[in-house]
């Protein structure tokens, strides 16, 4: 909200507060300033002058010799302009001015004739040009009035003073208006507000002559509908002080009736529309949803088809404008416009907030009226726009109104406990300060036994209840005076759940394991699931869709962390980055039902992929390190043939008892080509609720073994499909507690041994908690387990 | 015989001077000390002697003896060092030469902050609690007093899994959960995921990350927040850092204020950053809970009081590390995230 200081001025006396000043006090106090923008934007040394004289340039044809009186003397300027005539008043830069758009003039020659100023654009002046005619938009600023010459352009064109760009929030649409911002100004300051006080002298005829219907058939929509009507208008420029603080409240003058109407709309916050009385089928007026397959076009130009949720204004025969948005280019006032009808209504916020946002068109109006605006100031904002039109002779207002306003609403009634303003705010504060600034307010409050009774006027809707009160309290007297207090008596003890505990653990382990920590979306492309060839059947595929998604791309919440995984790897791939190794613990999205109609489950899952300088069993080796650091033992990996996204012959599900822990495994050369990729990529994901389930961080010391132990090396040949597992099961098994460590030492095909076997070696470490073994002991039990290895996978053993 | 050991001894001393490493030594010493060594040999022929000279030629065997392991033993050290010394000289490395590699990975940026503003409010006495990235509309809008028609709600502002559940667009239902699952005193934060319709761009994310916190018991004062505030901004940036509360408008909370804090380039003098107002505007948002959120969660408005806050995780890491973009935080290059 933009709010000229100086108009500001002309409700509340705020003389000798230097605007900054003002613009942190009304900050502190809940207005938010922006920025505060100075209305001559530094222009300096710029006057009004006169062209006396246009002559060719000897030595260019763009370019022309003037000469312009600039009041004690006539100066040369040469100047390119091409929309200037001799008698024209114009802003000049004289040697030494300074401009907006940090340009200094300097004397100079231009192609050889000399150049002792510039004729200045109404842009050059750091006037927005679209808040000017259009005629005058590509060229030289022609003044529009012979002002005297050599003046400080400043002072004429009223380039003077500040424009503070309030934020106001959204419950506060009374602060939308220069008057709103007044009385915020002197509850702030403790100051006076002044209201315009508005009065009609000369009304003329009788409306209900002129109107022949006015109906309203959707009062929900149209809370209220107030017009005037006036006749024998003068169509033409409004004034200059009014086209001054239009262009510095940024809007664009046109004519004076519309000027005026946005005018008061700026003051009083109220949008007003006035209608082409003449234009106005049958004199007739009715407010209603719009027909099914209704078309308008619009002030703009556009022609808008309308749809029955939308409410428009229509004569006899059909709308001329769509309530609260925008009106009719038919019934538009033009320069021939004889009589007007002057709307000031009251229309639903919500119903205009949705119809502008299915047409594509917000204005300044339905800016206004989607906060929901206070019924009760459309008789003040019309009669003001009547004010206003009888003041600058504009036309005759026409005596009486029609006004029709079913539902009135009325000053709200609030009690205070002052006891509760100072136990939620955490001050003392009296009853009579308290008072003091609800009345500042406009907040009638009046003490009633240990009550304040506080009445609330309708343009304050955003005061439902006690609490609301205590806001109003709580920032006049300033949020910055209350004294911070530290909490007390409520002293609780802090803490992580356990589940976020080990998910720390595993990040900073993972972290020590030379993975980088990535972050992505939730939401993923239904098609990543056909790039990771998951089985059409599978159950991942049951998603959890977002009905109003920003793009295909992000349109269904991830039931797996894979295809975010293989994005990252990829890009990092395309951008040369030789080595990835990532993991991201996020949560997955599985549907408790199809179609959706709960939350669904949202199990949290650890991923972690990989390409360079790794391999299969380096991720394996992470997984394991993890798992015992994690205190889960006794995991297996179960190999895995069917699961689509990785390679048939390097991919194993991770199983603990009956739990699936999750899958790991070389991803399938298919789906790479899906991603681009040519390097070998390993992934694996886990289910961290499951893993969070079976870790157990508690350690207990267990004795240091005092008697030595002993290390037989066995080397075996098997058929080359036994897996290790398989050997290492047998080990287990039959060495018993001796056994206490196994150790894989090498893996050889090759030379010396037969096609279709492999040679295995490991080294068993054998020891007792109770005594030093014997030899005998050992072979015993070493050689149990060679007979085994032998008789159950046809092993031998090499000597 | 005693000229003969004389002998002996003189040639033996002669032999010792060239004799250049330990096994010549080693053989030097079976041939004059070992059990059939020329100074052995002489003892073992002792028998011819007379008594008398017996024992003078015994101890001059002897002196010799020992005067020759005496030598023999320098020699060995002597040897052994200069050994030593060649093999260290040989195992001499160039230092300057790279370490071996050891991988070391690194914190997501956004969640590295994440976590150190948890931290400060663990350390402030606060309980970490999470709820669901995909919520009710109830426990996201409704609960929260946010108004029916509030544009947030639109289907242009917040995505949607059905009419009745949403992504949520703020970590703010946490706080009705707790409301609704705990009994009052707690103090709870609560950071996350949250979502709202926005297109990627430069400053723009549809999905980024909150904190809320929430503190609810009998006697809670907006003085309260304030110090809490206070403590956690000067934690979090450091003591000289000053905190600003404006009055502003949530519909959860009443009455609300944003944060403004001394700007995190200047300190509050000044600068480009803050357009020379001292301040980072809107870092935070807070205030007393709202009575009408106290009762959807069953709490008595006039028993209980509380205040809750919210901020961007994504923003203060952003200002933090000096990220100008906040696609660099959801593209995850290797060579980004390898910067912290």
């Amino acid at each position: 909200m933009l709010i000229p200081v100086k108009w500001l001025k002309d409700y509340v006396n705020i003389e000798g507060i230097e605007t900054r000043e003002l613009a942190d006090k009304l900050t502190m106090s809940g207005s938010h300033v922006d920025s505060i923008d100075k209305i001559d934007k530094g222009v300096e040394n710029v006057v009004v002058g006169k062209i006396e004289e246009i002559t060719p340039h000897p030595n260019a044809d763009k370019l022309v010799i003037t000469k312009i009186n600039i009041g004690e003397e006539t100066i040369q300027i040469v100047t390119g302009a091409k929309n200037i005539n001799e008698e024209d008043y114009v802003p000049v830069a004289l040697v030494g001015a300074k401009l907006p758009n940090g340009m200094k003039i300097k004397k100079g020659k231009l192609r050889g004739e000399v150049s002792n100023g510039m004729l200045c654009s109404a842009g050059e002046l750091g006037i927005k040009e679209d808040l000017i005619s259009k005629e005058l938009k590509d060229g030289i600023y022609i003044l529009d009035e012979e002002y005297p010459l050599g003046k400080d352009i400043k002072s004429v064109l009223g380039l003077k003073g500040e424009v503070i760009d309030f934020e106001i929030t959204p419950n506060r649409p009374d602060c939308l208006s220069i008057v709103g911002m007044a009385r915020e100004t002197a509850a702030t300051l403790g100051k006076e507000l002044k209201v315009p006080n508005v009065k009609l002298n000369n009304e003329v005829d009788e409306i209900t002559d002129i109107i022949n219907k006015l109906e309203v058939l959707n009062s929900k929509l149209c809370r209220r509908y107030y017009t005037k009507v006036v006749k024998n208008i003068n169509v033409e420029k409004s004034p200059l002080w009014m086209r001054r603080r239009l262009i510095e409240s940024n809007v664009r003058p046109i004519n004076n009736i519309v000027d005026i109407t946005n005018y008061v709309m700026l003051e009083l916050g109220q949008p007003i529309h006035a209608f082409d009385l003449d234009k106005i089928v049958n004199n007739t007026i009715t407010v209603r949803n719009a027909e099914k397959g209704e078309k308008m076009t619009t002030l703009d130009g556009v022609e808008r088809e309308l749809d029955t949720d939308m409410l428009v204004i229509a004569d006899a025969e059909s709308p001329i404008a769509i309530a609260g948005v925008m009106g009719g280019e038919d019934s538009e006032v033009t320069e021939n416009t004889k009589s007007i009808l002057i709307e000031s209504a009251n229309f639903d916020g919500r119903n205009v907030r949705l119809t502008s946002r299915k047409l594509g068109l917000r204005t300044e109006a339905s800016a206004k009226f989607e906060k929901d605006l206070d019924p009760n100031i459309s008789e003040l904002a019309c009669l003001r726009v009547c004010q206003l039109i009888e003041e600058i002779g504009a036309g005759e207002v026409v005596k009486g109104n029609i006004d029709i306003y079913e539902n009135k609403s009325n000053i709200r009634e609030i009690k205070l406990r002052p006891k509760k303003v100072n136990s939620l705010l955490g001050v003392e504060l009296s009853v009579d300060y308290i008072i003091d600034t609800l009345n500042r307010l406009e907040l009638e409050s009046k003490e009633i036994d240990d009550k304040i009774l506080v009445k609330v006027p309708t343009f304050r809707n955003d005061i439902q209840m006690e609490t609301d009160l205590v806001e109003e309290i709580g920032r006049i007297y300033g949020f910055h005076n209350i004294q911070s207090a530290p909490l007390i008596g409520s002293l609780t003890k802090g803490g992580k759940s356990r589940n976020r505990e080990i998910q720390d653990y595993i990040k900073y382990s993972l972290t020590g394991m030379g993975l980088n920590e990535i972050t992505t979306y939730s939401f993923i492309s239904p098609k990543a699931y056909d790039s990771i060839n998951l089985h059409e059947e599978s159950l991942k595929r049951r998603n959890v869709e977002i009905m109003n998604p920003l793009g295909e791309d992000y349109s269904v919440m991830r039931s797996t962390l894979i295809p975010n995984m293989l994005d990252v790897l990829s890009r990092n791939y395309k951008h040369g980055v030789e080595k990835a190794w990532a993991y991201e613990i996020g949560n997955s999205f599985i549907p408790k039902s199809i179609p959706v109609n709960t939350l669904p489950h949202e199990i949290k899952a650890l991923t972690i992929g990989m390409y360079g300088e790794t391999n299969f069993f380096n991720l394996k080796g992470i997984l394991d390190k993890l798992f015992i650091e994690l205190g889960i033992k006794g995991f297996e990996y179960i190999v895995e043939e069917n699961h689509d996204t990785f390679h048939p012959g390097r991919c194993a599900n991770i199983l603990y008892g009956n739990h699936v822990l999750g899958t790991i495994g070389e991803i399938h050369p298919d789906v790479l080509g899906n991603y681009g990729m040519k390097e070998r990529v390993y992934i694996t994901e886990l289910d961290l609720d499951i893993i969070s389930f079976l870790t157990n961080l508690e350690r207990k010391y267990s004795e240091l073994p005092k008697y030595p132990s002993m290390t037989r090396d066995i080397a075996i040949v098997v058929d080359e499909d036994i897996l290790v597992k398989q050997i290492e099961d047998i080990i287990k098994d039959n060495g018993g507690k001796l056994v206490e460590e196994i150790n894989l030492f090498d893996i050889y095909q090759g030379e010396q041994i037969e096609n279709g076997k492999k040679s295995v070696a490991y080294s068993i470490v054998y020891r007792s908690l109770e005594k030093t073994l014997t030899d005998e002991e050992v072979s015993k039990v070493h050689d149990k387990v060679v007979e085994k290895l032998t008789s159950e996978l046809k092993a031998e053993l090499r000597k | 015989m005693k000229e003969k050991i004389q002998d002996l001894r003189n040639a033996a001393i002669a032999e010792l001077k060239n004799i250049s490493n330990l096994s010549s030594l080693e053989e030097y010493r079976v041939k004059y000390l070992g059990k059939k060594g020329e100074l052995t040999k002489i003892l073992r022929g002792m028998g011819g002697l007379s008594k008398e000279e017996r024992p003078i030629v015994g101890k001059l065997v002897n002196e010799v003896r020992e005067e020759l392991e005496t030598r023999i033993e320098t020699m060995k050290t002597e040897l052994n060092n200069k050994a030593k010394n060649k093999k260290l000289k040989e195992e001499k490395i160039d230092v300057t030469l790279p370490g071996n590699k050891v991988n070391f990975g690194h914190r997501h940026p956004l969640m590295k902050v994440l976590e150190e503003l948890e931290d400060v409010f663990l350390k402030m006495g606060f309980e970490i609690v999470e709820g669901p990235e995909v919520e009710t509309v109830y426990n996201n809008f409704d609960a929260l007093n946010s108004p029916d028609n509030h544009p947030s709600r639109d289907k242009s502002d917040t995505f949607y899994i059905t009419e009745d559940i949403l992504l949520r667009t703020h970590t703010s239902p946490v706080q009705i959960r707790t409301m609704k699952e705990k009994n009052p005193p707690f103090k709870i934060v609560s950071a996350g995921r949250t979502f709202r319709f926005d297109d990627v761009d430069d400053t723009h994310s549809p999905m980024f990350h909150q904190l809320e916190g929430l503190v609810i018991d009998k006697n809670i004062t907006m003085a309260n927040l304030k110090h809490t505030i206070d403590m956690f901004i000067k934690e979090l940036f450091g003591e000289e850092m000053k905190t600003r509360f404006r009055p502003h408008y949530f519909p959860f909370t009443e009455p609300s204020a944003e944060v403004d804090v001394s700007c995190l380039s200047c300190k509050g003098e000044g600068c480009p950053d803050c357009h020379g107002t001292g301040w980072s505007m809107e870092l935070l948002g807070c205030g007393m809970v709202h009575p009408e959120v106290l009762k959807n969660c069953g709490l008595d408005p006039d028993e209980y009081s509380g205040f809750a806050f919210g901020l961007g995780v994504d923003r203060i890491a952003m200002v933090k590390y000096g990220i100008n973009n906040i696609r660099l935080l959801f593209e995850n290059d290797m060579r980004f995230l390898n910067q912290f």
